[in-house]
């Protein structure tokens, strides 16, 4: 477990930023969600499944994941260029795989699910937090599921590991410096759907971000499960989202 | 794991050897193929180098050219690695746009040399805010027999290990007629290395044939380099639909260290 240590906005080694999580914030999908950590907000929504065209793009046993992560342009500080890059293509597609172990694809024969995701505000973590909202908006759009994935970045400024790590403290620069991890799994699962790092780590604590990771996974289980039991709970008394 | 399938045989029958421990080329799961590497590819480029893995040929160029600064860092050079997996290579590469993996293999060795710190890059400032090298290191695989990212990152640092800075005329342009003299300014002793695990069934394995790799159900490269003399992961990344459990996790980072040293050895050798 990582020590203490003075982080710039006061939290714990392993305390997330304040985390926010709503179902059904896009009416006309399927399945919606916004995910946050502090001040960086995802939106996700799920479209199908539905028929894939081009037909050969078809698979005749099982449906396909396909997701598309991006920033919006004015998310980030320099103005970002609209429509994706290689940056978003590699986020995509290593969402996809994030998120398709949890899903029963062979239901759904010759058609797509889409997920759409998109980054509000960007303040590090934007696609762990991208695919918590995608994992909910799957739960939503009733898209047949063995668990919700989870997903947060471990990280580490010099030799401690902390969770959620911000902008900035993705920019440190002391010591061993910041090491950026993001990990995805099943929440009742101990393996990862994502794993992908850049900094600096020891070979031997990537075991143990790892392990700090399956048990941060938890509280964002717990969110994830509390806004879907919320938009259930208030569609039932007739309180409509609009 | 590739858009072309192997047969359902052919993964059947491999997830059973791997399960045993053996391979249809006899080598132990852990083990990489015969490893050479040849310098100087192309007398134009800055540094290059040809690195064969068995079967799998990749060669490398480093060329410099000027460049402005990202503003983000107004002082450093700039790194640019790109790729292409050209039809010339394999059957399964065709023309046209890039697809997923030819987009992930340079990005993948560009942060495994980013993250290093094995290019000084503060010292291909020129000037301050307006005018820095730029170094594109462009990645070709010849021949594809699995385990392009791990050859293509050993042919980078090779070529990298032997670039030389072009020479400035009096016009203040790039005169790359004149023999170049000066070495690509490099960090003392940090050599970068790409280390990728594949999973099939329960097995992991390293350094793949193409038929292995496209039986397999995910990959995992880390990228490793020595950093104030310990070993360290600068970057790393996971492929395809199945998971790595915790167990895996663990079981291959006992393995980094031996596998690291054993690469490492290897390529100083040639270097």
């Amino acid at each position: 477990m990582a020590k203490e240590i003075k982080r710039s906005d006061g939290r714990k080694a392993d305390e997330f930023r304040p985390i926010t999580a709503k179902v059904g914030v896009i009416p006309n999908a399927d399945g919606s969600a916004m995910f946050a950590f502090g001040k960086t907000v995802a939106i996700a929504a799920v479209y199908g499944p539905r028929l894939l065209h081009p037909q050969h793009m078809q698979d005749p046993q099982k449906a396909i994941l396909r997701c598309n992560y991006d920033l919006l342009s004015f998310s980030v500080a320099d103005r970002k260029r609209p429509g994706p890059n290689r940056r978003a293509q590699e986020i995509s597609k290593v969402t996809e795989w994030a998120l398709s172990p949890v899903i029963d694809l062979k239901e759904f024969p010759s058609t797509v699910i889409d997920v759409q995701i998109y980054i509000l505000q960007a303040d590090a973590g934007t696609r762990t937090a991208g695919i918590n909202a995608a994992s909910m908006a799957l739960a939503q759009a009733g898209i047949p599921m063995s668990d919700l994935v989870c997903s947060v970045a471990v990280g580490k400024n010099d030799k401690t590991l902390l969770v959620d790590l911000t902008k900035e403290e993705e920019d440190y620069e002391e010591g061993e410096g910041a090491t950026d991890f993001a990990v995805a799994k099943p929440a009742n699962s101990e393996a990862f759907s994502l794993l992908q790092m850049d900094g600096k780590i020891s070979p031997s604590l990537i075991p143990e971000a790892t392990a700090l990771a399956s048990e941060a996974c938890k509280k964002i289980y717990e969110a994830q499960k509390a806004a879907l039991k919320e938009s259930v709970t208030s569609k039932n008394s007739g309180e409509k989202t609009k | 794991m590739s858009s072309m399938e192997v047969s359902n045989l052919t993964r059947e029958t491999l997830k059973k050897m791997f399960s045993e421990g053996k391979r249809f080329d006899s080598r132990e799961l852990n083990d990489f193929r015969d490893l050479t590497i040849e310098f100087d590819v192309s007398n134009k480029a800055e540094g290059s180098a040809r690195v064969r893995l068995g079967q799998t040929e990749v060669v490398v160029g480093i060329k410099l050219g000027f460049g402005e600064p990202y503003p983000d860092s107004p002082d450093k050079g700039n790194l640019m690695v790109s790729g292409d997996f050209l039809p010339l290579a394999s059957p399964r590469f065709e023309q046209g746009p890039p697809k997923y993996d030819a987009i992930e293999l340079p990005r993948l060795v560009d942060r495994a040399i980013r993250e290093s710190g094995m290019i000084d890059l503060p010292k291909l400032c020129i000037t301050e805010g307006e005018k820095v090298w730029t170094v594109f290191i462009d990645v070709y695989p010849i021949n594809d027999d699995g385990n392009l990212i791990d050859a293509a990152c050993l042919a980078a640092v090779a070529a990298l290990s032997k670039a030389k800075i072009p020479v400035l005329g009096s016009d203040g342009k790039i005169d790359f007629d004149k023999p170049a003299k000066d070495p690509l300014p490099l960090s003392e002793g940090i050599v970068p290395i790409s280390l990728s695990f594949f999973k099939l069934g329960d097995s992991i394995f390293l350094d793949p044939t193409r038929e292995e790799q496209e039986a397999s159900e995910a990959r995992i490269t880390f990228g490793f380099s020595t950093w104030n003399g310990q070993l360290m992961s600068n970057s790393c990344q996971k492929y395809g639909d199945a998971v790595f459990t915790q167990e895996d996790v663990e079981k291959m980072m006992s393995l980094v260290p031996k596998k690291i040293e054993e690469l490492d050895k290897k390529l100083k050798a040639n270097l």
